[in-house]
């Protein structure tokens, strides 16, 4: 498995578009860092970034990857090797390389500018966030065999996860006003590890006051140390969940 | 010769025996014949001094009940044992100064204070410390009174167990000057007290708010610091009033401002520094007032005003750094908000005179959203709510057309 | 060595392997024809595992290959399209199997490596090699670790004549050391020296299985091409009538 996972991270490395990405997210986070004029701004314009760059270039980058190494995969399937080592290493190797990709370029930044549990929570949550959507490209090509399609598939659950899915929370608290409906809303949202990722890091944040009586029900719930490890379990579900799934439908395909 | 000699000898011991008569100044202390401060005052009669030295004073109620001016020296300490009112003033024209005054009693029917002050007039007290008291100064139907360079310290917790800071009842004409308040419920709390000054005080820490005050017209609030109390100032029911150049920062809490305004009228809001508040400026029933110069810095909501507000204008204010603006409850608007600077304008300015060609709007679509349905505020910063609130933006459609400031400023304004 | 039976396959509604019984020996050379589309690929990614099976099992040294993938160690499979990661060179392909299969086989046979001289090339990327090139690297791969049964899916479709004969002369050679080797190809007449039975697969159905002296005693024919073309003919004239 370890052979196998290396010259997975060797080809990712061969590709450039990771370089380009670090290079990227860590311009982009500098920037941001020094066009604000104090860095509680710059962490927030990174969460920013974090939210919607990091899983767009992680659903993308694996998905396109993943068929790009059928061949790759087809030829490791006529080795003495176990499908799922297979499929771990691919997903190991993606992992590891865009993890490190995020805190390469953004999490060095973070350091350099906001050296405190906050950031370091930001690096967690890029870093998991990462993973998850390799997780989720995983499950998505797994259950399509044509590229295009596949692809496809992978940009709308990103679009679901980054804006559509808000779009129906908006819609739900809209519909049940007239309820007490944060808790509801709260769980709601552990369904969305964008959103679940946000909440953490906001609730850090002194902005936290700003959410009134429902800030203050997301803090008693999300604010301590059990809820940030509740928090945290469910994004780890958030990519063990999509893996499982698609390990066992890969164990059953015919390639 | 001998004849003009005398008289002026005569004057002498006339003048020497008038001021013996008039005014003598009584020396008390541990070392001293008179060993306690109420022995002090009885032996005294109006208009002499009395010297306390320091030393540690148990007395139970002082009682001045003469024009008399009490200075201690090196902060005598008089302990109120948690049991009774400290120092009660019952008569005109008494200065008290120099004192630390520890530990008065705790009562709610009578509001034992450290110092209290009933029914006079011409009071200076001046350089005292009060620490860990129920009320700190309690002024009641006081007049032309002068609490000045005091430090009052509490320890309070819960907002029933424990007095204002400097509380103010009935009066008139004060002037409340160079004091430092912290941990009371209110720091310093005015009800029905007129044409008075409060300058250049610092409340902090208290647990509710920083200052306090109703029904009081026409006084003037210059250059104080209201920092970190549990809910900030508020300023309710009163007309005629004047705030410059005061400092409100980090009340941060659900329910905390850095300036709560109810019911006010004719007002001058000007030149204040607000910062890190959850809310800088919130206003309710506000009429005929002027918030002029000041700077809002890095709040939660910069301004919150309620449709119940008639003609306030906001001028040439700053705006920076505030997650929102302005935030409403109505879409009826008959305030003014011309000629401020705000940092989130993306206007352009064609014939660079300074002044944003396009008005802006000040109130963000998401604004409105969880004013209506706070729940919503969990997709606070989403890339969803972003997105809402450009549109919102470019095209108005929900937000109230008529909120707007027509004359933006394009760079900072220097105040 | 290799047993089939009641193997069932189809994609979709499409059915490409029907009830297929079949046993391999050592030391057989096994050619599988049939037409386009008869499963013959579909069949060899069955005995690699590469196509999980509707029905029916095989067995490996008499063990099910189902959720089992050490059995691959003895084979070595060359592919029909040899497809490699196109940023790597041959170079580095060789290595990377050899690095995955080290622990396996530690004496490599590098015979084909050398006679290919694709040493030479070593440093060429994947994605610029042309069809013939790529053969010669999958049939390097294939014969590279010694295995016990060498599965070839079209060897020498692509390869010039000169290249086609090497491979042959070393698929004789291994035969000879008693490997199990199965052939897919549509020429026929070049698998003449190699086999000693041919199985024949007919939209999915097993057609026959005989061994080579069987096919040419019945028909007379002496070249094992003319001896099946004449089986397949007399066959479907056979069906039409019937």
């Amino acid at each position: 498995m370890n052979k196998i996972l290396k010259y997975v991270i060797l080809d990712i490395i061969r590709n450039k578009i990771v370089l380009t990405y670090i290079f990227f997210l860590f311009l982009i986070t500098l920037g941001v860092f020094n066009l604000e004029d104090n860095s509680s701004k710059g962490l927030l314009s990174t969460l920013n970034l974090v939210l919607f760059i990091v899983p767009l270039v992680s659903v993308i980058f694996s998905t396109i990857y993943i068929y790009n190494s059928s061949e790759f995969i087809e030829l490791l399937l006529s080795q003495p090797l176990k499908r799922k080592s297979i499929w771990l290493s691919l997903f190991n190797g993606l992992s590891l390389s865009l993890v490190f990709a995020f805190i390469a370029g953004t999490g060095i930044p973070i350091l350099i500018y906001h050296a405190d549990i906050t950031g370091l929570l930001l690096i967690l949550s890029g870093a998991i966030l990462s993973v998850i959507f390799v997780s989720i490209s995983m499950l998505a090509t797994v259950y399509t065999r044509d590229k295009a399609k596949g692809i496809g598939i992978s940009i709308l659950l990103w679009l679901y996860f980054a804006l559509v899915f808000d779009g129906l929370v908006l819609f739900v608290t809209f519909q049940f006003a007239d309820y007490p409906i944060e808790k509801l809303v709260l769980i709601v949202s552990s369904f969305n590890p964008v959103d679940l990722s946000r909440i953490i890091i906001l609730l850090r944040l002194d902005d936290s006051a700003l959410m009134g009586y429902t800030g203050a029900v997301f803090r008693e719930y999300l604010g301590t140390g059990i809820g940030i490890t509740v928090s945290f379990t469910v994004l780890i579900m958030w990519f063990i969940v999509p893996l499982y799934f698609s390990l066992k439908r890969f164990k059953k395909m015919d390639l | 010769m001998k004849s003009s000699t005398l008289k002026f000898f005569n004057l002498f011991l006339f003048l020497i025996s008038f001021s013996i008569l008039q005014a003598k100044t009584i020396y008390a202390g541990k070392n001293q014949k008179i060993k306690s401060l109420t022995k002090a005052i009885e032996y005294a009669v109006a208009g002499d001094s009395i010297i306390l030295y320091s030393g540690k004073y148990f007395e139970k109620n002082i009682v001045i009940n003469k024009a008399l001016t009490i200075i201690g020296k090196n902060f005598p300490v008089i302990d109120g044992e948690k049991k009774y009112e400290i120092i009660s003033i019952k008569s005109d024209n008494v200065v008290f100064s120099g004192f630390k005054i520890k530990r008065s009693g705790y009562a709610t029917l009578t509001d034992p204070a450290a110092i209290k002050v009933y029914n006079t007039k011409n009071i200076t007290i001046s350089n005292n410390i009060i620490d860990d008291s129920f009320f700190g100064i309690y002024i009641q139907y006081g007049t032309n009174c002068k609490i000045l360079n005091n430090k009052i310290y509490a320890y309070g917790i819960e907002e029933q167990q424990i007095g204002n800071g400097i509380h103010c009842w009935k009066s008139d004409s004060l002037i409340i000057s160079g004091n430092y308040i912290s941990g009371h419920r209110d720091g310093i709390y005015f009800e029905f007290v007129t044409n008075s000054v409060i300058w250049r005080n610092i409340s902090k820490k208290n647990i509710r708010y920083g200052l306090h005050f109703m029904f009081s017209h026409n006084d003037s609030y210059i250059a104080n610091v209201f920092e970190n109390n549990g809910a900030g100032v508020a300023v309710m029911f009163t007309n005629k009033v004047k705030m410059y150049n005061n400092y409100f920062l980090n009340n941060w809490g659900d329910a905390a401002y850095g300036l709560l305004l109810k019911e006010i009228s004719d007002s001058y809001i000007e030149a204040n520094y607000f910062s890190s508040n959850t809310i800088g400026i919130y206003m309710e029933g506000v009429s005929r007032t002027f918030i002029r110069k000041n700077t809002l810095d890095k709040n939660g909501w910069a301004i919150k005003i309620q449709a119940s507000c008639i003609d306030v204008s906001m001028n040439n204010n700053n705006f920076t750094g505030n997650s929102f603006d302005v935030g409403t409850n109505g879409s009826l608007v008959l305030n003014n908000f011309n000629s401020n600077y705000w940092d989130k304008y993306e206007g352009y300015d064609l014939n660079h005179d300074k002044i944003g060609d396009v008005p802006y709007h000040p109130i963000s679509l998401f604004s409105m959203i969880i004013e209506k349905n706070p729940p919503a505020m969990i997709l606070f910063r989403s890339i969803m709510v972003s997105l809402l609130d450009k549109t919102e933006r470019l095209i108005p459609s929900i937000t109230p057309e008529n909120l707007k400031d027509n004359t933006p400023h394009t760079r900072k304004i220097n105040l | 060595m290799i047993q089939i039976s009641d193997l069932s396959k189809n994609y979709g509604k499409l059915k490409v392997l029907e009830n297929i019984n079949l046993q391999f020996s050592k030391g057989d050379g096994i050619a599988l024809i049939g037409p386009n589309g008869s499963g013959k690929t579909t069949l060899i990614k069955c005995i690699l595992g590469m196509v999980i099976p509707r029905k029916g099992k095989i067995l490996f040294n008499k063990k099910n290959i189902a959720n089992n993938w050490q059995y691959r160690q003895n084979i070595g499979y060359m592919p029909q399209i040899g497809r490699y990661p196109d940023n790597m060179n041959i170079g580095q392909v060789i290595e990377m199997m050899k690095d995955i299969r080290k622990s396996v086989s530690t004496v490599f046979d590098e015979d084909l490596i050398q006679n290919f001289g694709l040493e030479k090339i070593y440093d060429k990327r994947m994605r610029t090699l042309s069809g013939g090139t790529r053969q010669k690297v999958s049939a390097s791969l294939a014969f590279l670790f010694n295995s016990d049964v060498l599965i070839l899916d079209e060897p020498t479709a692509g390869l010039d004549p000169v290249s086609s004969e090497i491979l042959k002369n070393k698929i004789i050679k291994e035969r000879n050391k008693g490997k199990l080797i199965i052939i897919t190809s549509h020429i026929l007449s070049e698998l003449d020296d190699i086999i000693n039975k041919v199985v024949y697969l007919q939209d999915g159905n097993l057609k026959f299985n005989k061994s080579i002296s069987e096919i040419k005693e019945s028909t007379g024919e002496g070249k094992l091409s003319k001896a099946i073309a004449n089986i397949i003919l007399n066959k479907s004239f056979n069906e039409q009538n019937t």
